[in-house]
């Protein structure tokens, strides 16, 4: 367990190197002058003097191998430049917005979880009844619902109508229901129709047949021989739902004035304001990788398998 | 029948039965109705989309107006039908892009093989590392705001799924005995890709293709809504719910009707979608669950 889980810590290096260099490249190759945004960005007038000036500056007349060692090497001490709109270091600003969009995600994670799991395993003890068609139709409502307009919808329902939750702001637990429910949404009808599916496919197979049997009882064929199973595949697609759950966060903060790193990403984006949208970029990436990190190493850990052939291949 | 043949046959049974079912069919005179609002536009009503009547402003819905005005007075249902357009537009620019790099991509790297193969699937890996949401909002940061930009960054950061399917059903057919003959009968790796491979794939692409329509459809209007990608006054569903923020508790219907008409139409291809992949690709069918 411990090699798999270092082999897995080496390999985020050449991975975040990787993602970093194309990251700088990109954003040096695309359209737009860097300095031409960053004069705008300063509200100095771009005569030819002052671009040439803030090209020297911003070091951009050098190749672009040589601006990405120095960039890398200043990264590396965590200096991620300062920015052209608002003239303050990129990296304090991030990480002071960063770990509201990281509760609202992680919650939003945890209500995809408590609420697909049974949700999914609800529809599969009914194939086909009346509790699966209902598991259906919710998760086919979840994956057209844009999330963004689900939000205005729960804020008038449970803010405007009942006045039973805050419509804005973050400070107490109730604030974060409304927001957590419509990011999650998605992931959670997706989940709950991949379990339904996944313990169907479990419940085929031959060992929960002799299980049957063997005459164990049905709760207890359901919970060790079914759900276990059947959790595999919930935790790979898991994997892949922080990511969306990530990019929900960044578009509904907006709505419940959720002070995370969305806007201030967005206004970046807006601007041009390249060292905050490099920065930003490869912020994501990292939390990313870090948590599908995590999830393969729970998934190591739940199956047994994958985890004795990392430990042969050692 | 032992428990294990009956538990197979009850899993075959709904892939059968799927495609012809009432949901479906509404689904497709939804998309029909949508497809006609989008070629025929402007000459379905009467109002301009964007005349501002500043007299007539918040209107509630009458025999006039039937959906109401918005906070400029301009009609929401002429709004709504000039936005199919630009919704369906992107969705199809976005789609061509896609396929058309995926197919580009996949098929060189499979065809060619060997070191150029492994170094354009790490290249691919590299985007399929990163959530759609981040990626297609570095790509706006590459290439700077507006509706076309929006389309290439969400079709770049769309195109690694294909290219895979690409990549791999070439490699997996490349050494079969007819893709041989072709290449002993003279025709170039190109023809026999475009006679031979593609046709392989195609149904797997047009099932990931017609499952991805609601989803990238929601990704520009999430985007414009945002404000990154299209801009007011252009009628633009993600734009008009933003435009409607304002009036969202005093006049909720102004962003009731843009959402209702998004979330209906990703609903319609969400259902043709897997209808079309219970028609063409039922193994899939579990990958996918919804």
């Amino acid at each position: 367990m411990q090699a798999f889980v270092l082999k897995r810590l080496l390999f985020l290096v050449p991975t975040l190197l990787a993602a970093s260099f194309v990251i700088f490249l990109m954003l040096r190759i695309g359209p737009g002058d860097p300095a031409m945004d960053y004069l705008r960005l300063s509200n100095v007038p771009p005569t030819p003097q002052a671009l040439a000036d803030a090209r020297t500056m911003l070091g951009l007349d050098r190749p672009i191998l040589v601006q990405y060692v120095d960039w890398l090497k200043q990264a590396l001490q965590l200096d991620f430049g300062t920015s052209y709109a608002s003239q303050r270091p990129v990296l304090p600003d991030l990480l002071h917005y960063l770990p509201a969009t990281l509760q609202l995600a992680s919650v939003a994670l945890i209500l995809t979880l408590g609420i697909s799991i049974p949700l999914g395993m609800w529809a599969a003890r009914h194939p086909d009844r009346l509790p699966d068609q209902i598991v259906r139709l919710v998760a086919f409502v979840g994956v057209s619902m844009p999330n963004f307009w689900l939000a205005f919808l729960l804020v008038l329902l449970f803010s405007v109508q009942l006045g039973w939750l805050p419509a804005m702001g973050r400070g107490a637990w109730t604030q974060l229901i409304m927001p957590a429910l419509a990011i999650s949404f998605m992931s959670l009808s997706i989940n709950a129709r991949l379990l339904r599916a996944s313990m169907l496919e479990v419940a085929g197979q031959r060992h929960v047949y002799y299980a049957r049997l063997r005459g164990l009882s049905e709760r207890n064929i359901e919970h060790t021989h079914i759900l276990r199973n059947a959790l595999l595949p919930i935790i790979t697609a898991t994997g892949m739902h922080i990511g969306e759950l990530i990019g929900g966060t960044l578009v509904i903060e907006s709505i419940f004035g959720w002070p995370g790193v969305g806007r201030y990403a967005v206004s970046a984006i807006f601007n041009r304001d390249y060292p905050v949208i490099q920065c930003f970029t490869l912020m994501m990436v990292i939390v990313f990788v870090l948590c599908n990190l995590v999830v393969d190493i729970l998934y190591a850990w739940v199956d047994p398998r994958i985890r004795l052939a990392a430990g042969e291949a050692k | 029948m032992t428990g294990l043949d009956q538990v197979v046959a009850a899993d075959e049974a709904p892939a059968a039965r799927a495609s012809v079912t009432w949901p479906v069919r509404i689904s497709i005179m939804i998309v029909c109705a949508l497809i006609a609002a989008a070629v025929l536009g402007p000459y379905l009503t009467p109002f301009d989309p964007n005349q501002v009547e500043l007299k007539s402003r918040l209107l509630p819905p009458s025999s006039l107006h039937w959906l109401g005005t918005d906070h400029l007075g301009r009609d929401m249902l002429a709004r709504l039908i000039v936005g199919a357009r630009i919704s369906l537009g992107s969705v199809c620019l976005t789609l061509s892009l896609i396929l058309v790099l995926g197919v580009a991509i996949g098929g060189t790297a499979g065809l060619i093989g060997g070191r150029t193969d492994q170094l354009m699937m790490r290249f691919t890996d590299l985007f399929l590392t990163v959530p759609t949401v981040v990626l297609s909002l570095f790509m706006i940061g590459v290439l700077g705001t507006g509706l076309i930009n929006v389309i290439i960054a969400i079709a770049l950061s769309h195109w690694a799924w294909y290219a895979r399917i690409v990549r791999g059903t070439v490699l997996s057919l490349k050494t079969r005995e007819f893709v041989l003959a072709s290449r002993l009968s003279g025709a170039g790796r190109i023809r026999t890709f475009v006679e031979h491979l593609l046709p392989s794939t195609a149904s797997q692409l047009l099932v990931l293709a017609t499952l991805d329509i609601g989803h990238i459809m929601l990704h520009v209007a999430g985007l414009s809504f945002l404000g990154l990608g299209v801009t007011p006054p252009t009628p633009e569903w993600g734009v008009m719910i933003n435009d409607a923020r304002q009036y969202a508790w005093t006049e909720p219907l102004l962003m009731l009707w843009p959402g209702l008409a998004l979330f209906i139409s990703v609903m319609a291809f969400n259902l043709i979608g897997d209808a079309v992949r219970d028609r063409l690709d039922p193994h899939q069918r579990r990958e996918h669950a919804c």
